[in-house]
Parts: structure tokens; C-alpha cells; sequence
């Protein structure tokens, strides 16, 4: 393999009580790519970013993130899980909640120390959440909740940022703020990115790919209405907004 | 009151109440966080099991009580992780389990079981110094986890699926929470009961949470009512003739109730945030 390889997935099989959830991807991530990932609900997506984790083990394949298994490189990879799944009422303030996310370089039984959090200001300055660090998670908006998750994500220095259904919390207004940050991150590490929303995946990502069960991916930036119709098992229609630059979809 | 003092099964009463309200204000601060009230439940009941055991085999009921509660709660643990079991069969077939092996084995033992009673409902006029020595230590123990584990459990209980992630052993922390739960459910269990144990771990907790979003305040505050409610409630069972364990019990889910009621009507007088 290259060394440049981010993410490489070799023929990785995962299933859930003998129904297969992923079937057969392959998939490789350079450094500084932006690969967004679409595919309806259920069609894998947050089980593949679990693989590139390795909160699940896959059935048959290979998985390395950064040249080992993933497992090894916990301490390069930064998660931002969907906001959904926490309680928010959770008594814990935003500074606490971003230096979680120095864990994996503070290790058990030690004390937080300068470095951690000189790395939380630094994450949280980055997404202009610096003057909300006192505040308790659940007081933020939704947009304000996902910054500060980007922030955890960010305060380990990782390579490879791994974004789940980002923009469900996220008003749309907020939105094209958001990708600009992605857009300037993308500049220092790789970015995977899981999202159901195809038009707005498709103006800010480099690359997409579809999933549903199986990946339908070729390195670029186009989809045909071929792939998108193998992925949603149904023929969907790609209306062009204003806002959608044209290069996105090839004339056919 | 205060000539009660003067007698030294009310100082045992009084400092048997302060060490309860350590244990069950940190401990119950991550049973109401981390949503294992019915698991801690659990947990208390089957140490009745051990109870009983002590009174068959004839050495200290509490001892076996601790022993059981470490042992379901390691179980529990351990299945709920392990297993397809969902979470709440487990807690009640443990829960159930433990209190018919009680039962058996107090049937088992010859005669009279002294005490027993203020196993099941408490008696914090009735602890006996060697026990005040016991809960001192566990409440050491459980001081001295949280202490140096604090930024494992707080990881633990906002967000599991991250906490692997970031490389955290998180299925040995929660058995360690878990066997927390056990130790604090054996140092209230002379003070209310095992019985009432859940209340313990869940009101002063629950109450703390209604005033502050910050977790060790939160212990603090759930520390000095759990103390407010244990004083409180044995001057009101001394006043009144009543007993001690539920008559603390019955104050603090007064004050809780009387807090959630005074919260909703509060809310609903401010207006709306934008």
C-alpha cells in the first residue's frame, strides 16, 4: 500500500444478526481529501464510520487507518457522533466536553495538564465557541452543540476527522458556515464526511460516494443517476438549485 | 434535641448519617447521570441475599451483604455488556434472585433472625460502632476512586460510544462504577435500609441536579442535603415516634417533589427563551 493511504478498506463484510450491513467495500482516502459519504437511512453509513474507528469489528476484510489497525490510531482520528444521541441536560460544560476529546493523549488516571488545555482553547477558538466554554452543553442551539463536538473532535490533533449526519441539527443558515470551516480544516487533515443530504454534500465535498449496503465510489466528484438510483433502490430526481454549481452532475 | 446527644447511640446516629450522605451524594450523582437507578435497585435487593447468608453461616449479615452486592453487581454488569440480555431483565432477575436466596436462607437458619428489620428498613438509632468504622472506610474507598477516576467517569456517563472511541477502557470503568454502587448500597444500608437504599442514591442526587449543571457541585450539593435529609429526618422520627429510615426516606421525596413542583410553576412565569 501507498503511504499515503488515510483510510484503506479491503473487502470488508459487516452484518447485524445475519443481515448484512455492508457488503464488499472498498475504499481508500488520501490525505486532504473531503469524501462525503450519502445513502438513506439504514444503509450503513454510521456502520462504516464505526469500521474506520473500530467500534465494530467487520465479518471479512481489511481495515487500516493510517497505516495500522484501527484500533492503533484512535489517537489520530477525530469523531463528531451525531448530537442526537446524547442527553443534554447532562450536568457538563462545554470546556469539559472539548477536553474529552484529549483523552486518548492524557491517558488513564492522569490529570488533564497545560498542553490538553492550551489544545482545548486553541479547538475552541478554531470554532468560535471560545466565549461559550463556560456554558452547559444543553443551553447551546443546535449549531452551537455541533461546534462544540467539532471542537472535542479537533482538540486531539487528528488526521482524520469523521463527521456523522453533521448538518441534522444544523439550521441552513448555519450551514454554509459550517462547510467553511470544514473547507479550511480540510487543509490539515482528511475528512469523511456521512450525510443524507446530497445537494448540500455535493457543493462542499471533493469526493462522493453512495452507500447503501454496497459503496458505489470512483475517486470523484460525480454521480450519475445510475449510481444514484442503485444506491436509493428507486430513481431519484437531481433538481439543479441556484445554489448548486453545475460541474457537480456531468451532462449526460 | 440537642439533650438527645448526650446519649452515644445519637452521636452514632448522627455521624452514621453523615457518612451515609458522602456515599450515596457521590455515588448517587452517576446513578442519576448515567440512568442506572433501577440497576442500583437491583443491586441493593440481591445483597439481601447475603444478609441471609450471614445469619445461616453465622458471621455478619453486613459482611455478606457486601460480598452479595459486589457479586450482582459485577454480574450485572458483566451480562448487560457481554450478553444480548436486555438491560432490565437482568436487573430483574438479579433483583429477584437475590431476595428469594435471602429468604431461603433466613427460613434455613435456626430461630430468630435479631436485627433483621433494620436490615430491610433501617435503623439509624440502632448502628453499631464496628458498622460506623466499616462505612468510614468505604466512604474512603469510594473518595479515593472518584478522585482519581473523575475524568473517566465523566466520560463514561456523557458519552460511551466516544469514550471507546478515544481508547478508554470503558466496559472495566463501568463494572468499577457499578461495584461503587455496591459499596455505597452497603454503607446506607444500616441507615435505611436496603429496601430504601434506591431513594438514597436517587434524591439527593436528583435534587442537586435542579440547581446546578456542574457535576462536582453537584456532589457537593447532593452531599449536604443527603446530610440535611438524614438530620432532618431523625429529629423528625425522634419528635414524632416514627421510624428513622423511611421517616428520611418520606423528607427528602417531600423536598424533591416540593423542588420539581416549584420548578415547573417558576418556569412557566419566565418567559420563553428565544
Amino acid at each position: 500500500m501507498t503511504d499515503s493511504d488515510v483510510v484503506r478498506l479491503e473487502h470488508v463484510w459487516v452484518s447485524y444478526n445475519g443481515t448484512s450491513a455492508l457488503e464488499d467495500i472498498n475504499l481508500r482516502v488520501a490525505e486532504h481529501d473531503f469524501l462525503g459519504i450519502i445513502g438513506p437511512n439504514g444503509g450503513g453509513k454510521s456502520t462504516l464510520l464505526k469500521v474506520i474507528l473500530g467500534l465494530i469489528q467487520p465479518d471479512k476484510g481489511m481495515v487500516t487507518v493510517l497505516g495500522n489497525p484501527p484500533v492503533k490510531s484512535r489517537c489520530s482520528v477525530g469523531y463528531v457522533p451525531q448530537t442526537s444521541h446524547f442527553s443534554l441536560d447532562f450536568p457538563v460544560s462545554v470546556w469539559d466536553v472539548v477536553l474529552m476529546g484529549r483523552y486518548g493523549r492524557t491517558g488513564l488516571l492522569k490529570r488533564y495538564g497545560r498542553p490538553d488545555k492550551d489544545a482545548a482553547q486553541k479547538a475552541l477558538m478554531r470554532v468560535g465557541m471560545l466565549d461559550h466554554a463556560g456554558a452547559q452543553i444543553g443551553d447551546l442551539s443546535g449549531g452551537q452543540q455541533q461546534r462544540a463536538f467539532i471542537a472535542r473532535a479537533l482538540v486531539g490533533e487528528p488526521r482524520l476527522l469523521l463527521l456523522d449526519e453533521p448538518t441534522a441539527s444544523v439550521d441552513s443558515a448555519m450551514q454554509t458556515e459550517f462547510y467553511e470551516l470544514l473547507a479550511n480544516l480540510k487543509k490539515e487533515m482528511s475528512i469523511i464526511m456521512v450525510s443524507h443530504d446530497i445537494g448540500a454534500v455535493s457543493v462542499f465535498v471533493d469526493k462522493i460516494a453512495c452507500l447503501n449496503v454496497q459503496l458505489y465510489y470512483h475517486g470523484s466528484k460525480e454521480i450519475t443517476p445510475e449510481i444514484l438510483e442503485a444506491t436509493y433502490k428507486c430513481p431519484v430526481q437531481l433538481i439543479a438549485h441556484g445554489d448548486i454549481p453545475h460541474r457537480v452532475l456531468r451532462e449526460h | 434535641m440537642f439533650d438527645a446527644f448526650q446519649f452515644e447511640f445519637m452521636r452514632n446516629a448522627l455521624m452514621a448519617g453523615l457518612l451515609a450522605s458522602i456515599a450515596c451524594g457521590i455515588v448517587g450523582v452517576y446513578v442519576v447521570v448515567k440512568k442506572i437507578v433501577s440497576m442500583s435497585g437491583s443491586i441493593a435487593h440481591a445483597s439481601f441475599g447475603g444478609i441471609g447468608l450471614g445469619y445461616l453461616l453465622k458471621f455478619s449479615p453486613v459482611l455478606g451483604a457486601m460480598v452479595f452486592a459486589l457479586l450482582s453487581a459485577l454480574t450485572m454488569g458483566l451480562v448487560t455488556r457481554k450478553t444480548k440480555l436486555p438491560e432490565d431483565t437482568a436487573t430483574g432477575i438479579l433483583w429477584a434472585l437475590g431476595m428469594a436466596l435471602g429468604v431461603i436462607f433466613i427460613g434455613l437458619s435456626a430461630g430468630y433472625a435479631p436485627d433483621l428489620m433494620s436490615y430491610l428498613f433501617g435503623n439509624i438509632l440502632t448502628v453499631p460502632v464496628s458498622d460506623i468504622y466499616l462505612m468510614m472506610a468505604l466512604d474512603v474507598v469510594i473518595l479515593g476512586i472518584v478522585v482519581a477516576f473523575y475524568k473517566e467517569f465523566l466520560l463514561l456517563s456523557f458519552d460511551e460510544e466516544f469514550s471507546t472511541a478515544v481508547g478508554m477502557p470503558v466496559n472495566g470503568l463501568y463494572l468499577l462504577l457499578l461495584c461503587m454502587v455496591a459499596l455505597t448500597v452497603v454503607v446506607l444500608i444500616r441507615v435505611v435500609g436496603m429496601i430504601l437504599v434506591i431513594a438514597m442514591l436517587t434524591f439527593p442526587a436528583a435534587l442537586a441536579r435542579q440547581f446546578t449543571h456542574d457535576m462536582k457541585k453537584m456532589m457537593l450539593l447532593a452531599v449536604v442535603f443527603g446530610m440535611m435529609f438524614t438530620m432532618g429526618g431523625l429529629w423528625l422520627s425522634y419528635a414524632l415516634n416514627l421510624a428513622s429510615g423511611a421517616t428520611i426516606i418520606l423528607l427528602s421525596g417531600l423536598v424533591l417533589l416540593l423542588s420539581y413542583i416549584l420548578t415547573a410553576i417558576f418556569k412557566k412565569a419566565k418567559p420563553e427563551r428565544a
